[in-house]
């Protein structure tokens, strides 16, 4: 049986909400063109393969130069998020978040940018792929050997902390039943030792797997025995009964927030083991279900919020703020708060807010009007000035009731004009603060 | 890292930043390393709405917070106690470099590189010996205003040279490694109330151990002392409305949908934060100060206690690191200039809002600095210091002494102490706060007191 598939209308607003789940949300225009493709047409356009071509400006610094982000600090966060403003694959490089945020690696425990955007490509490369190979790569990655002390194991002195991970937070989950044990933990980090790298001036380099270094003996793991090696250990977890339901239940969660009934439950899962562990059947199917689209919403991920800002704007990378912009909003590339990844429940509360705020007064700045230039320029009428500011943040729709609340700030705040100077410049003033509330709405802060 | 910073030094940050996370697990503290007063204490988050602060609050003992605004109140209708504003310069800042001997032969022998011409800084007027560094000339003025009383070698005998011990004597007021309580905070449990947290106000995000207490509760700002919500080309009326909206829109719009629920439920608390923390951003002092965190702290300060909140104790770092190993000439300029002119600056701001009278300030850093430089243009740990006393109610005359060179360093090559802080601890505690030393600094009978107020 395959899963379910959403049968509703698929209009501007379903493709706006296709978009912002699976991408980082529309630029102009481009929930009405998705939306044409028809629901099938849309999911397909964005699992399309094929090269990514970045549109638009380059990314820059605050003082007008291009970015290093193997080495500056920050410009790792700046030249991801530039990806994410200018890709014209935002499945492909949703799914690297995703995967960011499910192999959460953090810089602060690697020291290495460039070992970290080294992880990022593979992410990216394998982002819709075959799991398997997604789960090997990351085994044997730099990054990773050192952040989860996987080059730190070898047969003398065995270090879990990979094995357990690789079955806890990567394929199968904790305290299920039929679940992993203490025993399978310690079996797995001997199937995982060899892996080593050098110290060099520049940093750790020639990350390799050294058979002197690795364990040959044999290992019993979930009751099946040999003498696994790093190849066997997530081979062995990905056949384990519980990994499918694990990874789908997982997957499913970055998509939609309520749980998934039984049955689509059952066919997602067939339709990943069929499939030989390919990523990409299940998230289109995923993308089609009636759930998405007819469910509640979700809390945007602060980068998916700051992503979708500048995208709306047609804004390029200008200014390095973007990185202590997101880190207060909750969410710095590169440095998930440990390994369990971004808690999304704590993607809004009074501190990540005003990240959200400052963020979008950071993105509007440039196209903010100055009232002293301004002055008279502007109809003093709220509907007209709520209009225009509508479509200069890329005409995102606007419920009815918050419509109604911003005529109504603008009819209250024209009325504060009690002189010939603020009959002048209230409306730019008006329209200014239109602008930031339509990006800080409680509907512009979920999708 | 910071290069200038021992190895030492970085470690007892560490040490202390993981201490101070209560029930974290404390990292294992090497034989002999005392744990900061009022490690282990629990945090609880709590906005003091009536005073619009976001605060972190220890050692409530089973009070309710809600008990809190009550006894804030209380505290505030009660008789105006006198502040005292707790400063550190931390790392072991440079005595020699502060108030320097400048014609001394053997400041300029054993300095070589980094003694100071005469003509760099003013000349100490209660000392002719010495010159003010050129960073602390705003110190100098108000020093000539008879607002400054000067400590030219405080430190006690056999000094410790750990950062981490040393400061520790200094926080508990005794050279006891074992004691788990600060001396403002035995000051506290004796005079202090039982549910006015902010008697005792840590500015720097956590409880500093100098006002650790065992009975009463003490209070660490939370938040920034301010939720600005600033957009460009947006005030007066307008912006009133915008900030108003922002709450209606919470409100109105929040409906059923989980997320869209939260994002209004937090729409409003930004909202209530933000009116809250708006008397007291420090958005517009009576006087211009510099930029900068100790400024924008300096300024919340002062704005607090004009406003009538009950505070005693009040405790904050400096800018600045003073752990000057190697490059201290522009490390030390640094901090000792943005030091002492936001101080000067929060001196003019307490006189301006009529407050001055009720307020003194006490600089201190756990130990001063080796007499003879190293090989990296720094200085390595020494025994005694500098220290401060500043405002319109002190003496104004120096504490201690000033020992040429010759005479004034010890076997170890450091500064031999002329004043001790457990001394200066017992003037301030019987002068200022007029309470008997004697139940709060352990052998309090055994030292002199300095007169620090006039």
């Amino acid at each position: 049986m395959s899963p379910p598939v959403y049968s509703g209308t698929f209009g501007a607003r379903e493709a706006e909400r296709l978009l912002w789940r699976a991408g980082f949300g529309p630029r102009p225009g481009e929930a009405a063109s998705l939306a044409a493709l028809g629901l099938n047409g849309a999911v397909a356009s964005l699992l399309a393969t094929g090269k990514d071509k970045l549109k638009g400006p380059k990314p820059k610094d605050g003082r007008g130069h291009g970015l290093s982000p193997n080495d500056a600090w920050g410009h790792d966060h700046l030249w991801w998020l530039d990806r994410m403003v200018r890709t014209s694959k935002p499945l492909v490089e949703r799914m690297t978040l995703i995967w960011h945020d499910w192999f959460a690696t953090s810089n602060n425990g690697v020291n290495s940018q460039k070992l970290m955007l080294g992880q990022n490509e593979t992410l990216r490369r394998l982002a819709l792929g075959s799991f398997r190979d997604l789960l090997l790569a990351v085994t044997s990655d730099p990054a990773m050997l050192l952040w989860l002390s996987g080059a730190e194991n070898t047969k003398d002195a065995p270090n879990e902390n990979y094995g357990r991970e690789l079955m806890e937070l990567f394929t199968l989950g904790a305290d299920r039943p039929g679940g992993y044990s203490e025993t399978d933990v310690r079996e797995q980090a001997r199937s995982l030792t060899g892996w080593t790298y050098q110290w060099k001036h520049s940093g750790p380099t020639k990350f390799r797997y050294d058979p002197s270094r690795h364990d040959p003996g044999t290992k019993t793991v979930f009751g099946r025995t040999g003498t696994w090696d790093w190849f066997d250990a997530p081979r062995l977890c990905l056949e384990h009964p519980n990994h499918a339901s694990f990874f789908v239940q997982k997957l499913w969660s970055y998509f939609v927030p309520t749980d998934p009934d039984a049955p689509t439950r059952s066919a997602l899962e067939q339709l990943y083991t069929s499939g030989g562990y390919q990523i990409a059947p299940v998230v289109g199917a995923i993308l089609k279900h009636p759930d998405l689209y007819t469910g509640p919403s979700m809390v945007k991920p602060p980068v998916v919020y700051t992503a979708g800002l500048l995208r709306a704007l047609n804004r390029s990378i200008d200014t390095s703020d973007w990185v202590w912009l997101d880190e207060q909003a909750g969410q710095q590339l590169f440095y998930p708060p440990n390994v369990a990844g971004w808690d999304d429940s704590r993607w809004l509360d009074t501190a990540s807010f005003r990240g959200r705020w400052y963020a979008a007064a950071t993105a509007l700045g440039k196209t903010s009007l100055d009232p002293g230039r301004n002055a008279g320029k502007l109809p003093a009428d709220e509907t007209q000035l709520l209009d225009r500011a509508i479509a200069s943040v890329g005409s995102p729709t606007v419920e009815d009731g918050a419509r109604t609340l911003l005529l109504d700030f603008g009819r209250n705040a024209l009325a504060d004009a009690d002189a010939d100077w603020k009959l002048q410049t209230y409306p730019v003033l008006i329209y200014n603060a239109m602008r930031q509330l339509l990006l800080a709405l409680p509907e512009a802060q979920t999708c | 890292m910071d290069a200038r910073c021992c190895n030492d030094f970085s470690r007892s940050k560490l040490l202390r930043r993981a201490a101070a996370e209560a029930g974290r697990g404390l990292p294992s503290i090497e034989p002999g390393m005392p744990l900061p007063a009022g490690t282990g204490l629990t945090r609880q988050r709590f906005l003091l709405g009536s005073a619009g602060l976001a605060l972190g609050l220890y050692g409530l003992n089973g009070l309710r917070p809600e008990a809190i605004e009550a006894g804030v109140a209380r505290a505030a209708a009660g008789p105006a106690n006198p502040v005292f504003v707790s400063i550190f310069l931390e790392g072991g800042a440079d005595r020699l470099s502060a108030l320097y001997p400048a014609s001394d032969p053997l400041y300029r022998s054993l300095r070589p590189k980094l003694a100071l011409d005469g003509a760099a800084g003013p000349v100490f007027a209660e000392d002719s010996r010495l010159h003010w560094h050129p960073g602390l000339v705003p110190l100098s003025r108000l020093h000539a205003q008879g607002k400054v009383s000067v400590l030219p070698a405080v430190g006690y005998t056999d000094a410790d040279q750990s950062h981490f011990t040393s400061r520790h004597y200094w926080e508990v007021g005794a050279t006891d490694a074992q004691l788990s309580t600060g001396w403002l905070g035995r000051y506290l449990d004796v005079a202090g109330a039982p549910d006015n947290p902010l008697q005792g106000l840590s500015l720097d995000g956590e409880l500093s151990p100098t006002l650790a207490t065992a009975h009463v509760p003490v209070a660490a700002i939370d938040a920034p002392a301010s939720y600005s919500l600033d957009v460009q080309n947006v005030w007066g009326d307008v912006e009133t409305r915008m900030l108003e909206t922002i709450r209606e829109l919470g409100v109105r719009l929040g409906g059923d949908d989980p997320a869209r629920s939260l994002a209004g439920t937090v729409q409003v608390q930004a909202h209530r934060l933000h009116e809250q923390l708006e008397p007291f951003s420090g958005g517009n002092p009576p006087v211009p100060y510099p930029g900068g965190t100790f400024a924008d702290q300096l300024s919340s300060l002062a704005a607090l206690i004009g406003a009538g909140l009950p505070l005693r104790c009040v405790s904050l770092s400096a800018p600045g690191g003073y752990d000057t190993h190697s490059g201290q000439p522009a490390a030390l300029a640094d901090g000792l200039t943005q030091t002492a002119t936001t101080l000067e600056a929060f001196q003019a701001d307490l006189e301006a809002r009529g407050v001055a009278d009720r307020v003194i300030v006490h600089v201190w850093s756990e130990f001063g600095r080796r007499v003879e430089e190293n090989g990296s243009s720094g200085t390595d740990h020494g025994a005694a210091g500098i220290g401060f006393v500043i405002g319109t109610r002190v003496k104004g005359q120096m504490i201690g002494q000033h020992l040429d060179l010759q005479n004034g360093i010890d076997d170890e090559g450091n500064l031999v102490a002329t004043a001790d802080f457990r001394g200066l601890y017992c003037a301030i505690l019987e002068q200022w706060f007029d309470q008997d030393a004697s139940a709060i600094i352990p052998g309090a009978g055994g030292f002199t007191r300095p007169q620090v107020i006039a």
